[in-house]
């Protein structure tokens, strides 16, 4: 692997041909690995020290982050002590867990005990939460390294990072571009190779649509999989935290670390946690691969090359390709658009001055209220909360959130129905590649058709993820997404791994 | 679906309220009174509802806190189980059916509602249609009894007589946010003051009963807020108001005489009744407007997304219903068929709310006569509570003798007053230390001769049909006989005499 | 039923959602907010043309139900760790302005 100069800029504005070990940059210590398997195996080994993997990845920070932003806070004392101890764990010879010294980089909307969790907003700047979310504890207790908390759209409220109260997270691949949203900051963070592996939360699209414009995966699992407890709620019956790695396999690693029942989150399923590793290397032979037929349109053409790349590609490796109909696909943004903001304006009634976070004074505790929040909430998540009240409200609840509800059930039966015939779906992941900054924000419209392709995915909780498949306009990442049924984890996982190897033969971009 | 805030008792939009028939008995000024309450009951959990916080009353401030109670960013509801099955205890024992229920969120601001919504049962709760029987027979309606978490509680700082009103500043104390509560809405069905005194005593014996709460109105484990409107008989419902404060039996009666007396004096003034909800206060024996509202609130009622349903399955319920133990109104009917005493009559209805009626029963299966028990219990058992320390057998062998002839009443309740002051004690020797016997009917006869003899004025006139004058020589035999005639047995020899 | 653009939502319904969420609306942004609004909800009205009748909402992605926490107490939260996070506290509790204009 090539080592990088610090000044070697230029890299990342060149077009790069893609390939699952050039993702991301190699830190000035060459001997690092970049993926969390790697460093893992090597600290459990004995031949890699947590704090060394650690400091190189801090140092990338330090070279980079000035660019791209992609956090709210690097947590380097907490990360150093947190390393220290897993170092320890190895030398007494106890487990230090699958993901032993692994850094990684966690949405800022997930509760981090003692560490300011602000959710890129003003109304909970400062806060520390008293209580770690469990996915938090499990990452911890399987040994990995927080770094830091990285930058989202507020309160997961976005496609493009750029609704942030804390600015915007800048493309690593192009920074006068988004990285996409709302967990931009997580994909910026692996991108960049800050960390090998984030965590992020999709309500619809926030994990996948970033993951694609900056090439990087990213996984929506289903919903139910991963504890929702300690996760900032933005629309409960749609939110789901998961993974952003360089490869497949890493996010499978996370996955099987993350996933399985917490008794804490009353829809979280009762059952183990996923295991994903062990069918990588399946391969696709006899799988049928669902073609949406009446897909929405708008995706640019260089997006559709990729995707029709992607449809040979696993021909190729033996899959069968099927056309499916889902007629009430396109009503799938509408019907979120009522939902999620409805579920959210209930979700944000508690940021109300009184127990937490920002407070604005006032006479009496209504104005008190008022004040706080017209304060406290950015534009964005203002215009979702009044428009999740007015679908909720007395005279109109049945013609929009009523609706929306049957809407929902709509598109889960075309989903059903596709795959009696398929075994996973195939689309873009995003319609465009990384757009400009300030190029959709005074457009919410425009900006919420960014998440046309994944909206489908969390109306009926099903698992989907994107993969970096070569690159389109500009030279940027461009991503295919997989959809798979309820727990349908492996059978995605076997195409996603099928893909990322027919990228590394093919040696990049066709 | 409607979300407005008319409460879900009076939906409107339903077809016409039945109310049950009023049979006249209580009327105001020639208008009938309607009368819903609405009950809310801690449950006697150890946890909340939906956190595992310590469900305890009276601790110190914000020591029984957690990120579901407080409202943390992340956290999520978990139902607790004995929630539920205390919930179904009360459903049951209510007559109502438990059928799969759902939660839904009541979304409004209020500094004691920590995430700014309540999560309750709103159109699919877990009991419906019962009814509470009062003890003269009237069955009041039940419509529902679902579950909902308590809110936490604000003491206001700096104005008159801790109100809202001109306060400062107020503070918020979560220990109690997130208690489970049962709401139990009763229909329209209650006529009188009265009827809604016995009501809330009623359902206050079987929540105790079933386990499911103390139910103590002065503590606030059991909260009552009455609808009351008036009506002409014949007429359609009138517009009702809420009355909130009610903080025990008594005062529920005063306030809703006052409101309906209120109500009546507008419609004979030719006004309408506003619509509203209205605070008891106990002080000036009034009610007041709570408030007046510009907009009334948008709870926005939408199925929370953080919890499944509740589908408690055939076996549970089952199970819920064969352990719930004989509630107050089959205790009042055991105790009046063995003791030929009403059910509805003082004694029994003080017995079985003091809980002493299985303690007769057991008395009247160790021999002694259970009407007799039954009189001595309500008289002498005040102090006693339910586990009374004299042992059955002792009263038993105490009532024994007196009906047997060998101790009179007023012998008996000295002898009862020593057993019970000494939680027990054999009663033949107690007899026997005090020198009581009952006299014999042969001396008994004697003393009475004696006396008619020397009351000879008194005698006439008893003969003659003055009953005033059989006190006089009533006296005479007693203090003749040193107390220890029989006050029956005299009775009934001066009648024969007197032919 | 609204019809078109301008009638589904009108100023005032603005002004009272606004009062219902807690979110101050200057008489300038009401028109603008209004506007915007009226421009989403004319694009959502897409799912009018759907004929709806007898499809059950879904509301849940995953059936589950009789989800149960045993009845044991586990060791919350520190009172102090709260309360310095708290705008305001008092005596052990958290403290706000009066309660006026609000139904409790």
């Amino acid at each position: 692997m090539r080592p990088l100069l610090k000044t070697d800029v230029s890299v990342f504005r060149r077009s790069l041909d893609w390939t699952a070990e050039m993702t991301t940059p190699t830190n000035i210590h060459s001997n690092i690995p970049t993926t969390a398997f790697a460093i893992a195996d090597g600290v459990r080994s004995g031949t890699l020290k947590a704090v060394d993997v650690l400091e190189a990845h801090l140092a990338q920070i330090a070279a980079r982050e000035g660019d791209i932003h992609a956090f709210n806070l690097v947590t380097a004392d907490e990360a150093r002590a947190a390393a220290a101890r897993v170092d320890a764990d190895v030398a007494a010879g106890r487990d230090p867990g699958v993901l032993a010294g692994v850094p990684i980089a966690l949405k800022d909307n997930m509760c981090t005990r003692g560490i300011p969790t602000t959710c890129s907003s003003k109304i909970l700047e400062g806060w520390r939460p008293p209580y770690d979310a469990t996915v938090v504890q499990r990452l911890a207790a399987a040994g990995a390294v927080a770094i830091g908390k990285t930058n989202l759209d507020e309160f997961a409220m976005g496609s493009s990072t750029e609704n942030s109260a804390f600015g915007v997270t800048y493309n690593p691949r192009d920074t006068s571009r988004v990285s996409g949203g709302s967990s931009g900051g997580s994909a910026a963070a692996v991108a960049a190779g800050f960390s090998p592996i984030s965590i992020g939360s999709d309500t619809g699209g926030s994990i996948r649509q970033p993951a694609a414009l900056c090439g990087v995966v990213g996984v929506k699992p289903t919903y139910g999989t991963v504890s929702r407890y300690g996760l900032v709620a933005y629309a409960s019956s749609l939110d789901q935290m998961g993974p952003f790695s360089t490869d497949v396999r890493d996010s499978a690693l996370v996955l099987e670390a993350i996933s399985g029942h917490d008794p804490m989150d009353s829809t979280s399923i009762p059952q183990a946690p996923l295991s994903l590793l062990n069918v990588l290397s399946q391969g696709v032979e006899g799988l049928r691969v669902g073609r949406i037929t009446d897909l929405p349109g708008g995706a640019d053409p260089d997006v559709t090359a990729r995707l029709e790349a992607a449809f040979d590609a696993l021909k190729v490796a033996g899959a069968t390709i099927v056309d499916v109909e889902m007629p009430s696909m396109k009503y799938a943004l509408t019907a979120y658009y009522l939902i999620a903001p409805a579920e959210a304006s209930s979700n944000l009634a508690r940021y109300d001055g009184v127990r937490y976070g920002m407070r604005v004074n006032a006479s009496d505790t209504n104005a008190m209220y008022s004040a706080t929040r017209t304060a406290g909430f950015g534009e964005e998540v203002k215009r979702r909360i009044m428009l999740g009240t007015y679908a909720l409200s007395a005279g109109y609840y049945d013609a929009y959130y009523g609706k929306a509800l049957k809407v929902r059930r709509l598109i889960s039966d075309d989903f059903a129905r596709a795959y009696t015939k398929a075994d996973v779906l195939l689309t873009p992941t995003s319609p465009i590649v990384a757009f400009p900054v300030g190029e959709k924000s005074d457009d919410p419209l425009a900006m919420y058709l960014c998440d046309i392709y994944t909206i489908p995915t969390n109306l009926a909780g099903h698992p989907a993820m994107s993969v970096p498949f070569g690159t389109g306009a500009h030279g940027l990442p461009v991503g295919v997404q997989i959809l798979a049924p309820t727990l349908g984890e492996q059978v995605m996982f076997k195409v996603a791994a099928s893909l990322e190897r027919s990228m590394i033969a093919t040696g990049g971009a066709k | 679906m409607t979300n407005t805030d008319s409460g879900i008792q009076y939906d409107m939009s339903k077809n016409e309220i039945k109310v049950a028939p009023n049979d006249g008995s209580y009327m105001l000024d020639g208008y009938e009174l309607v009368c819903g309450l609405e009950v809310h009951v801690e449950l006697a959990t150890a946890t909340k509802l939906f956190s595992a916080s310590a469900n305890r009353f009276g601790d110190e401030p914000n020591t029984h806190i957690d990120p579901v109670t407080l409202g943390l960013p992340g956290a999520l509801p978990v139902l607790n189980r004995q929630a539920v099955e205390l919930a179904m205890r009360i459903g049951l024992a209510l007559n109502c059916s438990v059928q799969p229920s759902t939660f839904h969120r009541k979304n409004y601001f209020y500094p004691d509602m920590p995430k700014a919504y309540q999560i309750s049962q709103y159109d699919q709760p877990i009991n419906v249609d019962g009814w509470l029987e009062l003890p003269g027979g009237k069955k009041i309606g039940v419509e529902r009894a679902h579950l909902e978490e308590d809110t936490g509680k604000s003491t206001h700082v700096g104005g008159t007589g801790g109100r809202i009103h001109g306060s400062d500043y107020s503070l918020i104390d979560f220990n109690r946010a997130g208690v489970p509560l049962v709401e139990i809405v009763g229909r329209p069905d209650i006529a009188s003051p009265e009827e809604a005194r016995q009501y809330v005593t009623e359902l206050r014996q079987i929540l105790v009963a079933v386990g499911a709460s103390d139910a103590k109105m002065e503590e606030g484990s059991m909260r009552c807020d009455a609808n009351v409107s008036v009506r002409k008989p014949g007429s359609p419902l009138g517009i009702r108001c809420e009355i909130k404060n009610v903080n025990s039996v008594r005062s529920l009666g005063r306030a809703i005489e006052y409101e309906a007396r209120r109500q009546i004096v507008l419609l004979e003034a030719g006004e309408k009744i506003r619509q509203e909800t209205r605070h008891w206060d106990e002080t000036d024996g009034r009610t007041h407007t709570l408030r007046s509202k510009e907009d009334a609130d948008d709870y926005r009622y939408f199925l929370e997304p953080d919890l499944v349903p509740l589908n408690p399955d055939q076996a549970w319920i089952d199970a819920v219903r064969a352990a719930l133990p004989m509630l107050p109104r089959e205790r009042r009917l055991r105790l009046s068929q063995a003791t030929g005493a009403p059910a509805d009559g003082e004694a029994i209805m003080v017995v079985v709310e003091r809980g002493q009626d299985d303690y007769v029963m057991a008395v009247g299966d160790a021999g002694a006569d259970v009407a007799r028990a039954l009189v001595h219990v309500k008289e002498a058992f005040a102090e006693q509570g339910a586990s009374p320390t004299v042992p059955a057998t002792d009263l038993a062998q105490m009532i024994i003798m007196e009906t047997g002839g060998k101790l009179t009443s007023t012998q008996a309740k000295t002898v009862l007053a020593e057993i019970v002051a000494n939680g027990g004690g054999d009663a033949v020797a107690i007899a026997a230390a005090k020198g009581f016997e009952a006299m014999d009917n042969s001396a008994l006869e004697a003393i009475v001769d004696q006396v008619i003899a020397e009351q000879a004025e008194a005698w006439s006139k008893y003969c003659g049909g003055e009953q005033k004058a059989m006190g006089a020589l009533v006296g005479a035999i007693m203090k003749a006989s040193q107390g220890k005639a029989d006050g029956k047995a005299v009775t009934a020899l001066l009648l024969a005499k007197k032919g | 039923m609204p019809e078109s653009a301008s009638e589904r939502i009108s100023a005032e319904v603005v002004v009272k959602v606004s009062r219902l969420a807690r979110l101050d609306v200057s008489p300038d942004e009401v028109q603008r907010i209004t506007t915007q609004m009226a421009g989403m909800l004319e694009h959502f009205a897409d799912i009018d043309a759907l004929d709806l009748s007898g499809v059950e909402p879904m509301t849940q992605p995953y059936p589950l139900s009789n989800v149960f926490r045993e009845d044991v107490v586990v060791t919350g939260l520190d009172r102090e760790e709260v309360l310095a996070n708290a705008p305001a506290a008092e005596d052990g509790r958290f403290r706000v302005p009066p309660i006026v204009g609000l139904d409790g």
